[in-house]
């Protein structure tokens, strides 16, 4: 499997970037680490006439604190956010997310912006994003904007971004004090797209949650922020509780069918992940035994 | 020939002094791979060499309305775009049957489908040019008119009158069909106390070789011979049909293979585009390589297993097993295979149920059928794996029926270690097996009974581990009983020729052939064990059909106990030449002298008399001051075949502890134990090895590998992402112990290893995970064993 | 499409070349340079015996393309033997018959010596887990994981 022929340009800066794809419009494909697109590239699913490897604009690259955000550039690599001690501090829930992203030697070529412009609803990243409130940065003709996690993911490899558009950035707002986090996914294999996953984040106080966003993947056609997480804030965590939790869970699900799972057992590993995520950070180990039904 | 007992010995051939049998030695050609200076078919060019692509069928039936590759041929560095039609003008169609395997039948298979595609994947066309890439390219603008037909794609329907029958000339769908009734089976469940009767389903595998199918054949138009380089186990059968289907002499076709990438099976076979790749060498008149993609893998190596075996077994409250009876049903896709045929598996699977215990009464049907898939054919541990599966979980089951340990019943059950000579009841006859040594070993490695109390502690922590146990036998060291038999010209013999060069180092030819097993290492510690000499002075030779002896090659477990034997026996031959040379020179009787590290040595003593590179020296440059009359013969050849066993059965005994999560179905593996008995061990290490590998294959198939076909007979998880191998991350250690009983049939005494690890890995995962699942008194039988599966048995989906 | 100029650092040598923009960098090594030992199993990213080290960091050769390292430092499984940088862990390989058919070898090598660089004394998980886009058909694993830790044992001065 070879891929098809294509022509090839490496804009040496944004604007040049945003020139060819203003240009060559739907008929191009960004390169960014590549670790996507070759393989469909390879395998010849996809045959773009004609890619903008964005690979030297430095500008997308790099990891910074200012004030009470996180920036990321979308050209960061995997391999660098796991090294990076802003994240492992501002958010860890990211860096946890990230050693679950394949393996190493694609995580020293795959990048943020990148994973999250490719949107697989499987993908660990996108539904980071949202469990941490993040706003996806995204350059074009008509200058910047400035998109909600929560609203950039809109179906199976499909986002907010058009053809003219960039991804540059994400922001993260910093964790907040006596937040906690919570990832764990559910793969056949070693960095392995889950069949599902849940990436959480909570402020606990006094053993209850008054914040908790649960960014769950690999459930339906996009990440969820499940509505869930609203059954179990500001209350007494009980198993009655926890169950109900689940059922509203369960409603808010769309799961598709494939290989690995049916839409009933993502449901039902859904609910798990819930119960595991909620037992854990509570440090609640009565709310973890069976899953709740 | 059989040479007369060496009688100057005190030891044998194998003890004697400095001997490398029973020991770990490096492999010799590991260097070279580590490197990355090896030599795999595909990093083969040669000069005008052209890269076909096959252009393969969309669907999984169809007839071919026409093709138009006027577009393609226009494309710059395409040479050629060929039909099936056009290349039979220089390649014959094939049937793939066996007289001995009665009633089998088939439809001519041609390299390239004409007229009619008959699974998703069969090639259609042929596009040649400079490269692979332009070859793709070309390839999408080739345009083939189809027409869709019925595709028949559930075996369990194949048969039904109103399924279309795939080849209108064979008048149904049964490839084969085999019945054995032995003993009085419906006494025996009469009298039986218990009776467990579960249907067991087993998925689709193929062998996900590394480097994929490969082949450069050049023919030489100048010369009228064909070179083939290929990475097949068996480079002589190539040999045979590429001649038999080209019109050609043997001595017209050269069979190379160098470093091969994998193999387990899979490239034992002939298949379509590789005999195509052949013949557009010989139309087209210049090397032409094939290097299947990962996709073409997944759609065109053979594939194995996919069986559903309905089980019974009757047992006594005091844990006698009373009779086992299987129903098998495999469908083996539209055409059985060349030359080795598709039958062999579900032959093998009757021949091996029941086969580790005393029980006489076995009945047992098995059906081949036809379907519009991918081809399925022998892969490692042929048979093995479903027999063994279905066997120890039928005993298992009744363990737990009457509440017996699964240790208990087979104590119980399995043939009594002197009780051989003996058969088993589908009538295989077996020389020495050591079932009861080797569970005793196994118990004692893995510390059964304090494994059994920490798996009672944590069930009442609702942490869910399990045991599963599962003795086999394995079918080594095959005689022409296998193939040669039924007229397939598979050689069973293999030869070995040694010769001494003017250094006093050895060369040695050999017909088996390596992928990784071992064979140049076992050979040369055989040789240089024999001979005397060492190691490091022993060069071997294999996979090319021009420069070894006729031979099998290496596949069903035959390298080390057949290629092995003649290698000992070869090296006798040339040790004693050796010694007539050297008491010559030095004045004294042959029965005086020996051969120890490199030097003839007085026996008595061991004083060294003379280096065998001296020795050579006066033989090849001096021989005129030898004594008269003597005609030093500095090279021996020598050929061995069993006759006296069809197969040099072994057995062993696998187990597996795992945890299962009985809330997500995911079941890890924590420790894996492996009892083995192969005979005598020429290098242990590469016996654990073999036996390692061939574990997490079987693994792989108790856990992961599916090729899943959708109703209309699409593979819908070709690709390494979607069809899951097993992975470092996911295995666990295993450890392995042996017992060895050596085959009088060989003075070696060595059988094979290489199926074992196969065989059993999958019936101790599921056992294993059965006895895990006994607090919700529920059970699965159907592997692979995926989550999905397990929540369901256990209602929780 | 024409040819494009990538010019760039292969074992050390400099390496002038003309390419194809589709050439990936697995087939550049090995078609064009006549690498042969970076070995491609998939193309499609998954089965790891195409590693090798671009700019000293391990990555997938299939899924690069030669045009994209320009200027970059590759180093493939010849570089790294003819260095004799991981002559020991070799060394290791065959004492423990860590490979048979050795067609995954020079990619595992390449991942393993990526670990040790990182990682001084990693347990058996992390090797596994460092490992496990690394197919081996062969081995089972085991032996590699083996290999893998007596060298990391060894390079700490320490005996098993």
């Amino acid at each position: 499997m070879k891929a098809s022929a294509f022509a090839y340009a490496r804009p040496t800066s944004v604007a040049n970037a945003l020139e060819l794809l203003a240009t060559h419009g739907d008929k191009a494909k960004v390169l960014s680490g590549g670790q996507s697109l070759m393989p469909a590239m390879n395998l010849r699913l996809i045959s773009p006439e004609f890619i903008v490897d964005i690979g030297e604009l430095a500008e997308l690259r790099g990891i910074v604190v200012k004030g009470d955000v996180l920036t990321i550039g979308a050209l960061t690599r995997h391999a660098d956010v796991l090294k990076s001690p802003e994240v492992a501090a501002h958010a860890p829930l990211l860096r946890d997310a990230t050693a679950h992203v394949a393996h190493p030697a694609i995580r020293n070529r795959g990048t943020l912006g990148g994973s999250l412009a490719h949107a697989d609803p499987a993908s660990e990243l996108p539904a980071c994003m949202m469990a941490l409130e993040a706003t996806i940065i995204v350059c074009g003709p008509r200058g910047e904007r400035r998109i909600p996690a929560q609203e950039f993911f809109t179906g199976i490899y499909e986002t907010g971004l058009s053809p003219q558009e960039l991804l540059v950035a994400v922001e993260l707002p910093v964790a907040r004090k006596r937040s906690s986090h919570f990832f764990h996914e559910f793969a056949r294999r070693h960095g392995d797209y889950a069949i599902v996953g849940l990436a959480a984040q909570s402020i606990v106080v006094d053993g209850y949650f008054t914040d908790l966003r649960l960014g769950f993947f690999a459930v339906g056609d996009r990440p969820l922020l499940a509505n869930a997480a609203g059954e179990l804030v500001n209350v007494p965590v009980t198993p009655e509780r926890l169950t109900k939790a689940a059922a509203v869970l369960s409603d808010e699900l769309d799961p598709q069918e494939d290989q690995q799972a049916t839409p009933a057992m993502r449901r039902h590993l859904a609910k798990v992940l819930l119960s595991r995520c909620v037992s854990t950070l509570l440090s609640r180990p009565d709310l973890r035994s069976g899953a709740p039904e | 020939m059989t040479d007369a007992p060496e009688t100057r010995d005190a030891l044998s051939a194998l003890d004697r002094p400095n001997s490398y049998i029973g020991k770990t030695m490096p492999r010799p050609n590991l260097d070279r791979l580590m490197q990355g200076r090896g030599l795999y078919v595909s990093d083969i060019e040669l000069p005008r060499m052209g890269h076909v692509v096959f252009l393969r069928s969309p669907h999984a039936h169809a007839k071919i309305t026409g093709i138009n590759a006027l577009a393609a041929r226009q494309l710059p560095g395409v040479i050629a775009v060929v039909t099936g039609q056009e290349l039979a003008t220089v390649i014959t169609p094939w049937v793939g049957v066996l007289s001995h395997l009665k009633g089998l039948k088939s439809a001519p298979q041609s390299a390239i489908a004409i007229d009619r595609a008959c699974w998703q994947g069969e090639a259609v066309a042929a596009i040649v040019a400079t490269s692979r890439a332009a070859a793709e390219d070309a390839a999408e603008q080739v345009s083939v008119g189809y027409d869709e037909l019925d595709a028949v794609t559930d075996m369990r329907t194949a048969l039904d009158p109103t399924t279309s029958v795939i080849h209108a000339s064979l008048g149904d769908n049964l490839a084969f069909e085999r019945h054995h009734d032995a003993g009085a089976v419906e006494d025996a469940f009469a009298a039986s106390d218990e009776v467990v009767d579960v249907e067991f389903i087993f998925g689709r595998h193929t062998g996900v070789t590394l480097e994929p199918r490969s082949v450069v054949a050049d023919w030489n138009a100048a010369e009228a011979r064909l070179t083939i380089y290929q990475g097949t186990q068996a480079p002589h059968m190539v040999q045979n049909i590429a001649a038999l289907h080209l019109g050609l002499q043997e001595a017209q076709v050269r069979v190379v293979c160098k470093d091969v990438g994998g193999s387990f099976g899979i490239k034992v076979h002939i298949y379509a585009d590789e005999m195509a790749t052949y013949a557009l060498s010989k139309l087209l008149r210049r090397p032409i390589k094939f290097v299947a993609d990962r996709v073409e893998s997944f759609n065109t190596d053979i594939h194995a297993r996919d069986h559903r075996c309905r089980g019974r077994i009757g047992v006594k409250r005091n844990g006698t097993i009373m009779a086992f009876e299987i129903d098998d049903l495999t469908g083996i896709g539209p055409y059985s295979m060349y030359p080795r045929t598709s039958a062999i598996e579900a032959n093998q699977v009757v021949n091996l149920v029941g086969g580790p215990y005393v029980t006489r009464n076995y009945r047992a049907r098995a059906r081949v059928v036809f379907q519009n898939k991918n081809v399925m054919c022998q892969y490692r541990a042929v048979g093995h794996p479903i027999a063994c599966s279905v066997t120890e979980g039928l005993v298992d089951l009744a363990a737990m029926k009457i509440g017996m340990d699964p240790v208990e019943i087979r104590r119980r059950n399995l043939i009594a270690d002197d009780a051989y000579p003996c058969a088993s009841p589908s009538g295989l006859r077996f020389e020495q097996l050591s079932h009861h040594a080797a569970l005793a070993k196994l118990i004692r490695m893995m510390d059964y009974d304090v494994l059994r109390a920490e798996q009672a502690a944590l069930r009442a922590r609702n942490i869910h581990r399990g045991i599963g146990i599962a003795s086999f036998i394995e079918v080594t060291n095959p005689s022409a009983a296998f193939y040669g038999v039924g007229g397939a010209k598979i050689s069973s013999q293999d030869g070995v020729t040694v010769r001494l060069d003017a250094q006093g180092a050895v060369i040695c030819q050999t017909s088996i052939t390596e992928q990784g097993q071992g064979s140049e290492s076992l050979t040369a510690q055989i040789v240089g064990s024999v001979l005397g000499v060492s190691m490091d002075r022993v060069r071997v030779i294999l996979g090319d059909t021009d420069n070894t002896p006729y031979g099998g090659g290496t596949w069903a477990s035959r390298g080390a106990g057949i290629g092995g034997e003649a290698a000992l026996q070869a090296t006798k031959v040339l040790r004693r030449n050796i010694l007539d040379v050297a008491a010559a020179i030095l004045q004294m009787t042959p029965g005086e002298l020996d051969i120890v590290n490199n030097n003839v040595v007085n026996a008595g003593d061991g004083t060294s008399r003379i280096e065998l590179g001296e020795l050579a020296r006066i033989v090849y440059f001096r021989p005129d001051t030898l004594p008269p009359g003597i005609q030093p013969e500095l090279m021996a050849t020598r050929h061995f075949v069993p006759r006296a066993y069809p197969f040099a059965f072994t057995n062993g005994v696998q187990a597996s502890w795992l945890e299962v999560d009985t809330e997500t179905g995911f079941v890890k593996l924590l420790k894996h134990w492996v009892v083995e008995d192969c005979g005598t061990i020429i290098n242990p290490q590469l016996v654990d090895e073999q036996i390692r590998g061939g574990v997490v294959q079987g693994l792989g198939a108790a856990l992961f590998e599916k090729c899943v076909y959708d109703e209309r007979g699409q593979l819908t998880n070709a690709s390494m992402a979607d069809y899951l191998v097993p992975m470092s991350g996911e295995m666990p250690d295993i450890d392995i112990g042996h017992v060895v009983s050596p085959t009088l049939e060989s003075e070696l005494g060595a059988k094979g290893a290489g199926e074992a690890g196969t065989a059993g890995a999958a019936a101790a995962v599921t056992n294993a995970v059965n006895d895990a699942l006994r607090p919700f008194g529920t059970i699965v039988t159907e592997i692979p064993l995926t989550p999905q599966i397990i929540l369901t048995a256990l209602g929780r989906i | 499409m024409t040819p494009v100029a990538i010019s760039l650092d292969v074992n050390g040598e400099r390496v002038e070349a003309h390419v194809l923009p589709r050439l990936n960098l697995a087939d550049f090594l090995r078609e064009h340079l006549k690498l042969t030992g970076t070995h491609v199993g998939c193309e499609h990213g998954i089965c790891g015996a195409c590693t090798v080290r671009v700019n000293g960091e391990i990555v997938r050769s299939c899924l690069i393309l030669a045009i994209q390292t320009q200027d970059a430092s590759v180093e493939t499984i010849e570089g790294l033997s003819d260095s004799g940088e991981i002559a020991d862990l070799q060394r290791a390989f065959r004492d423990r018959n860590a490979l048979q058919c050795g067609f995954c070898t020079p990619g595992m090598l390449m991942a393993a010596q990526d670990l040790l660089k990182q990682s001084s004394e990693p347990d058996r998980e992390q090797i596994r887990e460092h490992l496990s886009g690394n197919y081996c058909r062969c081995t089972g694993y085991q032996a590699i994981v083996d290999a893998i830790e007596t060298t990391a044992w060894s390079r700490a001065g320490r005996t098993p």
